[in-house]
């Protein structure tokens, strides 16, 4: 190494180890901050690729080689009269049609029918379609016009019968063989598509088209032609809007999961800053002497970047390897959706990216790296002939901390939260969170101390003033022993505080959406169902005072976006329907359908009371009027509620799969549902679920929670590693203070007032951390509440405080860093301190 | 070829902040091997003054050249390549650093000018031993006495072979009989290698080990025999 390095390898590597061999819990505790957030960052990831691999895989296998393709707008499919107009289309080399039900297994779960020509498919679905003695269309001399081919997740045989239902009526289907070219982990049955749509009630009916372009046509001309024959019900798109229709469902959900992950990380960053800023109070004089000896001030900043970037290549390393064996894991228990219900049943592989796995690591160094820098500044800039006479840790307790870049980091914090989202996440939203975090922290020595001053000007009994000047005094190490405190407490309180508000408005809208006693949903009957003789014997059921019965069926109004809810309901009086709205409902005029949107559907389609909205339905397009925006948190994506006679006037279907059940007073609930039951014809009954309301609403909530278990768990990780620094430095300043004990006990303190005094500061710094945390905390889930979920969700809700939770909070972070002092300073006070503590704990 | 003494400085002036004068007009040559004594009283600026030798600080006015080269004309990078060449240190708190052994902290001014690490905790080791300690290489300084720790900073300051070593009451942490063995080893080695050495001391005895004594005050250095 030539003589003007700046920083010696040899020097960084004995610096390091001595410092590591000297204080190997406090290193650990940086470390392993560093690797808890890089560990749940990268499972996070890791379980959201290989889910969405999964689905990519899934919609690949079914739709193969079609470069566009032709898809109803709602499950009744569009004319397969279609077909052979756009067959006959020079852009196109082939076309391939699709019939696809999705129906029930006996064991209740779902299960893709799809119906295909044997021929044509083979071109564009070779996964379903090719294979010597297996696969669709092998084997076809089993003389069954209905038999079917099955994925390997499905249970079956050649020579067996599958029984499914959809629509409320039993199809058996013969087993021919099965389809060993689809991904396992999917369900799919695929048959001849005429004996399909018999099985089915689909005849004359289509669901897609799968199109390969001709050579020498552009896919754009190719989309002008198709476009140019398109009915109403039908719409191009492409196996790739699919794709990311079927990243979109989760997207948000995976976006705020990973972000929760990186506040794991980022409290491990303050925890680093702690963790070094500690290390360079203390070490003041060693460094001084180093630049005394001819360590230049640039080989001193290096050196202690150098530390932090070890403790980053450490914690990332030990948290890449964490976050794989968590995501495998998690993988094999929730699935791939982390229990959000997104792809339910899913079970998939584990999928990692090289440059994936490069990017979660490079983000923990670079956090180690962010919270050294504070500290290898600090160290560069100390004069050394000044830093050699002192004693290492004390500050001037005359210096006034400042404000201004708390108060620079809150006004950039808060514009950000104004910011809109980018490519549809709340990007600005978080940056706006981190930026408030960071003014809070930047803001602590300020606080510190004006929270704390005025109690040395009391009089208190010995202890209490000693502890009060003692925080006054040096509001910087208050502040850095509990930035990482603040961070991970901030947290929680902001998450708890925006949990709290959307069960509550949750809770309402289920108490909104459910005003009847006993709800019915027939599974896989958007088509079919209750007809209205049934709907007659279901209202006539002793005990039922009234029904309403409604048609819910999917409808695509873009190809770009997954499908919205069509809500066909009965509004009493012909009014307006009973919905938990956002504003007052307004009248349409005279002779226009009315359509109440929810909110999802307002913000993503960009609609407002006032605007008309083009409806899909019957095969053409009808105008309707937004009349009324509502809350919604069942469909992310959108929904739309018509009234039924209007639907019914449109469509010609007066069928229903939805009932609601208001009972005669007095009427055992039990005792009424199982009549309901009683009158459906067994098949339906088989995929019918009947409720009480009450019973509803529970599962609800039971769900929602269970889906926040998980946040839950991010935060609590979060909150551990910020107590545990907490600890840790608390006891390294503790411990460093030991000659200040010495002192007193030389001047008249007892044992017993020191450690009070020694209680009362924990207690102190723990109140300030809590008050700030909250503080923080309330800020910062007003940025969720407002910014991050209208813009992730598309939903809005009320804000609740959850005091029972934040003063739990508060108290529980007093006691602690109260206790964690009170712990130190028995070691720092014991008979023989000097030798039997080794500046560790 | 003559050498450059190894400390001449001339016209030297340094006040603190609020404007009182340390000393002013101050002006010392050390040639090689020599060893001199600058005593004063408390606040006289005998430690200011070792600052402003080793670069550490700088002069109102004045010039100051160590082996022929003048302070002025470096940057701080140059200052600090010149300390770790030719200067060395002995403390009065002797700053070992508490988590290196005896040898790495002896070898630091090695490790800092770039040898590599076997070479330089070799040589550590033959200096440890020029005083005393030699065997006790791997042991962490908290085993040491005052005096060890002493012997073993010695060892740093002079393992580089520096032509100019500041000390900064070397023995004001010592007892009496460890402080005159310490010293006298300083002396001892720094002679033997031909480095000159300036002492800032309270102590007569200390003193008296020098070849001079300067007493510092307002108008600079002042040879007087030490009673």
């Amino acid at each position: 190494m030539p003589p003007d390095a700046a920083l010696p390898r040899t020097l960084l590597s004995w610096m390091v180890r001595g410092e590591w061999r000297a204080h190997p819990v406090r290193t650990f505790v940086a470390v392993l901050a560093i690797a808890v957030g890089v560990a749940l960052g990268f499972a996070v990831h890791l379980v959201n690729r290989s889910a969405l691999a999964e689905f990519d895989t899934a919609v690949r296998s079914v739709t193969g080689a079609a470069d566009l393709r032709v898809e109803a707008v709602s499950v009744s499919g569009f004319d397969e009269t279609l077909y052979p107009r756009l067959a006959r289309l020079p852009a196109l080399s082939a076309v391939s049609p699709v019939v696809e039900v999705t129906a029930q297994t006996r064991d209740g779960r779902s299960l893709t029918v799809l119906g295909l020509d044997p021929l044509r498919a083979a071109r564009v679905t070779p996964a379903l379609a090719v294979g010597a003695g297996s696969g669709f269309g092998a084997g076809r001399e089993t003389g069954r016009e209905d038999a079917v081919w099955l994925s390997p997740a499905v249970m079956g045989g050649a020579g067996e019968v599958l029984e499914v239902r959809e629509g409320g009526r039993r199809v058996d289907l013969p087993v021919a063989g099965g389809l060993p070219s689809v991904e396992a982990g999917q369900r799919l049955a695929v048959g001849d598509i005429a004996a399909v749509q018999q099985a089915f009630g689909r005849i004359g009916r289509l669901n897609r088209l799968d199109l390969l372009v001709a050579a020498g046509v552009s896919r754009s001309e190719a989309e002008r032609a198709i476009a140019a024959i398109l009915p109403a019900d039908a719409r191009l798109s492409t196996p790739e809007a699919e794709s990311r229709r079927g990243g979109d469902l989760s997207r948000a959900y995976r976006v705020n999961l990973g972000m929760l992950a990186m506040v794991a990380l980022l409290t491990g960053g303050f925890l680093v800053f702690s963790a070094q800023s500690l290390s360079i109070a203390r070490r003041r004089p060693a460094f001084a002497l180093l630049q005394v000896l001819g360590l230049p001030r640039r080989g001193l900043f290096l050196q202690v970047l150098a530390e932090g970037a070890v403790l980053g290549v450490i914690g990332a390393v030990l948290g890449l390897a964490g976050g794989a064996a968590l995501a495998g894991a998690v993988l094999s228990l929730l699935g791939g959706d982390l229990g959000g219900g997104f792809f339910s049943g899913s079970r998939p592989a584990l999928d990692i990216s090289p440059g994936w796995t490069l990017i979660h690591g490079t983000l923990g160094l670079a956090v180690a790296l962010a919270g050294s820098l504070l500290p290898a500044l600090d160290a560069a800039r100390t004069p050394p002939a000044q830093a050699l006479k002192s004693a290492g840790e004390s500050g001037d307790p005359g210096r006034r901390p400042p404000l201004a870049p708390a108060l620079g980091l809150g006004a950039a914090g808060l514009a950000a939260a104004f910011a809109p989202p980018i490519a549809g996440l709340p990007l600005m939203g978080y940056a706006s969170i981190a930026l408030i975090l960071a003014a809070g922290v930047a803001a602590m020595p300020w606080l510190a101390r004006r929270m704390i001053s005025p109690l040395t000007r009391i009089a208190a009994p010995v202890p209490v003033r000693l502890a009060a000047a003692r925080l006054a005094g040096a509001p910087d190490q208050a502040a850095v022993a509990l930035c990482g405190l603040v961070a991970s407490a901030s947290l929680m309180a902001a998450m708890g505080l925006m949990v709290a508000s959307f069960r509550g408005s949750v809770d309402d809208w289920l108490g909104a959406i459910l005003p009847a006693d006993v709800y019915m949903r027939v599974a896989n009957a958007e088509m079919a169902g209750l007809d209205p003789t049934l709907q007659a014997a279901l209202a006539a059921v002793p005990r039922v005072d009234g029904i309403e019965s409604r048609r819910t069926l999917t409808l695509s109004l873009s190809a770009e976006r997954p499908p919205v809810a069509l809500l066909a309901i009965s509004p009493a009086a012909g009014g307006a329907p009973d919905l938990p709205w956002r504003a007052p409902p307004r009248a349409v005029d005279e002779g226009e359908v009315p359509a109440w949107i929810s909110e999802p559907l307002s913000r993503l389609y960009r609609l407002s009371p006032g605007d008309t909205l083009d409806l899909p339905l019957a095969g053409r397009t009808v105008k309707v009027r937004v009349a009324g925006v509502w809350r919604d948190y069942g469909r992310q994506f959108g929904a739309v509620a018509l009234r039924r006679s209007d639907y019914l006037r449109i469509t010609g279907d007066a069928g229903a799969n939805e009932a609601g059940f208001t009972l005669a007073a007095g009427a055992d609930p039990t005792d009424v549902l199982q009549r309901i039951r009683q009158a459906l014809p067994p098949d339906l009954a088989a995929q019918t679920e009947v409720a009480p309301s009450a019973e509803i609403r529970r599962v609800a909530l039971r769900i929602f929670d269970r889906s926040f278990a998980v946040t839950y768990a991010l935060e609590a990780v979060a909150i551990l590693v910020g107590v545990a620094g907490v600890a840790a430095t608390v006891s390294a300043q503790t411990l460093a203070r030991r000659r200040e004990f010495g002192m007193l006990r030389h001047v008249g303190a007892g044992r017993g007032q020191i450690l009070a005094m020694l209680a009362l500061e924990g207690a102190l710094l723990g109140a300030v951390g809590a008050v700030a945390g909250l503080a923080l905390g309330a800020a910062m889930g007003q940025v969720l509440i407002q910014v991050v979920n209208p813009q992730s969700f598309n939903w809005t809700m009320d804000t609740r405080w959850p005091l029972g939770l934040l003063g739990g909070l508060a108290l529980a972070l007093t006691l602690a860093s109260s206790l964690t002092a009170l712990l130190a300073g028995r070691s720092a006070l014991s008979a023989d301190a000097v030798r039997a503590v080794r500046e560790d704990w | 070829m003559i050498s450059p003494p190894p400390l001449r400085i001339r016209g030297l002036a340094k006040s603190v902040p609020g404007g009182r004068i340390l000393f002013e007009g101050l002006d010392l040559d050390l040639a090689a091997g020599e060893i001199a004594a600058v005593m004063g009283e408390s606040g006289a600026g005998k430690s200011t003054l070792l600052n402003l030798i080793a670069g550490l600080d700088t002069a109102d006015a004045g010039e100051i050249e160590i082996v022929g080269r003048a302070l002025s004309g470096l940057d701080e990078a140059g200052r600090t390549r010149l300390r770790r060449e030719h200067l060395g240190f002995v403390f009065q708190a002797f700053h070992i650093l508490p988590h290196l052994t005896l040898a790495q902290n002896t070898a630091l001014p090695l490790v800092l000018a770039g040898i590599s690490s076997g070479e330089a905790l070799s040589r550590a080791a033959e200096m440890l031993a020029a005083v005393g300690l030699g065997g006790r290489e791997s042991d962490l300084p908290s085993r040491l006495s005052g005096g060890e720790l002493q012997r073993t900073a010695i060892a740093r300051a002079l393992v580089h072979r520096p032509g100019l070593i500041l000390a900064d009451e070397p023995t004001g942490n010592l007892d009496p009989e460890t402080a005159e063995r310490s010293l006298g080893l300083l002396l001892q080695a720094a002679r033997t290698r031909g480095a000159a050495v300036l002492l800032v001391t309270h102590s007569a005895r200390a003193a008296e080990a020098a070849d001079r004594t300067l007493f510092l005050g307002r108008h600079g250095l002042e040879a007087r025999r030490a009673a």
